[in-house]
């Protein structure tokens, strides 16, 4: 029994085993199963597709890069397994994922023992606060959105905000940082209402934000819940104007809420939504515009920023390693954290030491749907 | 002379423990082989509760969710050093487990299974939705264990993922031990006999309600320990620790290895844990096999597979 098991373990070793190349090692965990799956899956073809792409330009710095993608279904323990597979047996030089926080922030603790730089596709603004000199991050955090909402809701003359948000990790995390953020963005928030992700009608609360006096409402929340939210709003006549979080800026949320009851619905998105409305002076548009021909030519579905993510994080990645001249971590690193006036399609991006988000609240649009199209506001 | 059952389990275990290392290529290799020993660990008490009881439970992962986040809420809270917290965390599970089992078990049938698994979703909703307590579904950090440093003032330096390769497969064997000695013990025998027929026990006197408790509670215990180790070796936890496909992923280890060993079970707990390392370039369809390797032993290995592979190696030797 000992050998036959012995001889199980060696072959399964065997079969584990990976051949180490010569080329450039980019490792990527991300939730390509699972119920973040929507976020993790036009990551995972978005990075397939530019790396194939680099690579027949001839590579960087003349090696071709060898991408290694795992997917960790969103599990922080799958993540932290196949982190430290990416370091110990894949020998990378970087790692870009973590579709969602949980799983970055468990895998940060492998890479800043490894000292791997590590740029994640997170939202929440805790990976990068306080600043871990090896994780960086390429979306806008959930407070810039709240802060772009209610800069745009202050401007319309609107003070008192009912909230409904969604009770999963991004719809908690936002509503978290909103209200934090609302006495310094003078908003006072009249009404606080959450919701299950899977619930199908969400009139009760909504019912209550109506009668709390509410001038404008605010969803925090990603998924289906953000359109069973818009045609609720709908249906029950509410005249406070609805604000949706950047969350929900993919053409299904359209589709899903139904044009009608989605007209005039606001939102913070990065440009890659509005590419062909962008002022041709913009230097995001040439930018926007190819990726997402490219990803629509390539992939047949519509883009979404969550995609646009992991493309600014493999040409952070690209340009720093090229600007670093090696393949040693520490290197990269450090060209990670210069990098200055990177136009990306979150934005442009000037990382410093203090900050590893490197965008500002100008990365963000304020889109209004008009005719069951994005729009920008002006 | 054939060496006692427990004995033979330990014989087998500890040389494998000790000599697969030689085999890793790599430090990765005791990251998995950690995973190993802590689903070893849990499906040791799946093999008391469904082996020698048989129960199903499939809401375990729900104790384990419990051992898990006693480690990230106790130290933060009440100060409690992390691996305190572990044993707390078991006997909150204990607890539970017995308040949960003890009306139920007094029924015959699976009225368990049903129980349990409302009892996991429960604990994964509690701790998804109670953000200001557990940090909601971005999980939440566990402060250093501290058991490294212990380890490294006793002069043993070893790289993080050894260290806990060789932590992890310690509490693994000592269950192990733990679970051999129930099942010898007078306990052990009276679960066995409510297993073969609870009507039959009863008429000799066993006290049937009470031996399945027992059960279901020794192995609640085990799956919190599980639960405990898995936070303080990743010193992060998010909610999916209780979720219920690792209910689901424990009864499937135990039943696959076969749930009346727990040499049988750990087998099952190490193909199961490997499967998807080995498996990354169909992670698609990695469900899909799961499911057919698991209808293949159904059909043709009830039993599990390493008690019908014994079976076949022994009948063949006489």
């Amino acid at each position: 029994m000992t050998i036959r098991s012995l001889m199980t373990t060696a072959a399964a070793c065997a079969m584990l085993a990976t051949p180490a190349l010569a080329d450039i090692n980019i490792g990527a965990s991300l939730a390509e199963t699972g119920p973040a799956a929507f976020l993790g899956d036009p990551e995972a073809k978005t990075l397939r597709m530019e790396v194939e792409k680099i690579n027949a330009a001839g590579g960087i710095n003349g090696e071709k890069i060898n991408l290694i993608i795992y997917d960790d279904g969103g599990d922080a323990n799958k993540a932290k397994t196949f982190a430290t597979r990416l370091v110990e047996d894949d020998e990378v030089v970087a790692v870009i994922g973590g579709t969602t926080t949980g799983p970055t922030m468990a895998m940060i603790p492998v890479f800043e023992d490894a000292e791997i730089p590590f740029i994640s596709l997170a939202g929440a603004v805790e990976i990068v606060e306080p600043v871990n000199p090896w994780v960086f991050k390429t979306p806008h955090t959930d407070r810039m959105a709240c802060e772009k909402i209610f800069a745009d809701m202050k401007a319309r003359g609107f003070t008192k905000i009912g909230m409904i948000s969604g009770s999963d990790g991004f719809g908690k995390s936002m509503q978290g940082q909103c209200k934090g953020v609302a006495e310094a963005s003078g908003v006072e928030i009249v009404a606080d209402e959450v919701y299950g992700p899977q619930d199908a009608d969400m009139t009760p609360q909504l019912t209550n934000i109506k009668g709390s006096g509410a001038e404008a409402i605010l969803n925090s929340g990603m998924g289906q819940g953000p359109a069973v939210v818009t045609r609720n709003h709908t249906q029950l006549a509410i005249e406070a104007p609805l604000y949706e979080s950047h969350g929900v800026a993919s053409k299904q949320y359209i589709e899903l809420s139904g044009a009608e009851a989605a007209e005039g619905v606001r939102l913070p998105a990065a440009a890659l939504l509005v590419a062909d409305q962008l002022a041709d002076d913009n230097p995001q548009k040439p930018v926007v515009q190819g990726y997402r021909d490219a990803y629509e030519a390539e992939t047949g579905e519509d883009v979404s920023t969550f995609g646009g993510h992991a493309y600014d994080a493999l040409y952070i990645l690209k340009a720093a390693i090229e600007k670093a001249g090696s393949t040693d971590p520490a290197a990269i690193r450090d060209a990670i954290e210069q990098t200055q006036g990177f136009v990306g399609t979150a934005g442009e991006v000037n990382y410093s030491p203090e900050d590893h988000l490197g965008l500002t609240l100008d990365a963000f649009e304020m889109l209004e749907i008009k005719n069951g199209e994005w729009t920008i506001v002006q | 002379m054939r060496p006692s059952h427990k004995s033979a389990t330990l014989l087998v275990l500890i040389p494998l423990i000790l000599l697969a290392p030689v085999f890793f290529p790599s430090s990765f290799y005791y990251r998995v082989g950690a995973l190993i020993f802590i689903n070893g660990l849990a499906v040791t008490g799946m093999v008391i509760l469904i082996g020698y009881a048989g129960q199903i439970s499939l809401g375990h992962a729900g104790f384990a969710g419990i051992g898990a986040y006693s480690c990230a809420l106790m130290p933060v809270h009440w100060g409690i050093p992390p691996v305190l917290a572990a044993v707390f965390g078991a006997v909150i599970s204990a607890l539970l487990a017995w308040l949960v089992g003890r009306p139920i078990l007094r029924l015959k049938g699976y009225y368990l299974a049903v129980a349990t698994l409302g009892f996991g979703i429960l604990v994964y909703m509690v701790l998804t939705n109670e953000t200001w307590l557990t940090g909601g579904p971005d999980g939440m950090n566990v402060a250093d264990s501290g058991l490294r440093d212990l380890a490294k003032s006793l002069g043993i330096n070893m790289k993080n993922s050894e260290f806990w390769y060789w932590l992890c497969a310690i509490v693994m064997v000592a269950g192990v031990w733990l679970a051999m000695n129930l099942q010898d013990s007078p306990t052990g025998r009276a679960l066995r006999a409510v297993h073969g027929s609870e009507v039959a026990a009863r008429t000799v006197g066993v006290d049937v309600a009470r031996y399945k408790l027992q059960a279901f509670v020794i192995s609640a215990v085990y799956a919190s320990v599980a639960g405990s180790m898995v936070a303080l070796q990743n010193e992060f936890v998010t909610p999916d620790v209780s979720g219920y496909m690792h209910s689901i992923e424990w009864v499937t280890m135990t039943v696959l290895g076969g749930a009346g060993s727990v040499l049988g079970a750990i087998f099952g707990a190490a193909i199961l844990t490997l499967l998807p390392q080995v498996l990354t370039a169909f992670a698609e369809y990695e469900q899909l096999l799961l499911g057919l390797i698991m209808m293949l032993v159904m059909i043709f290995m009830p039993d599990g597979l390493l008690p019908s592979i014994m079976r076949r190696i022994r009948g063949k030797d006489e």
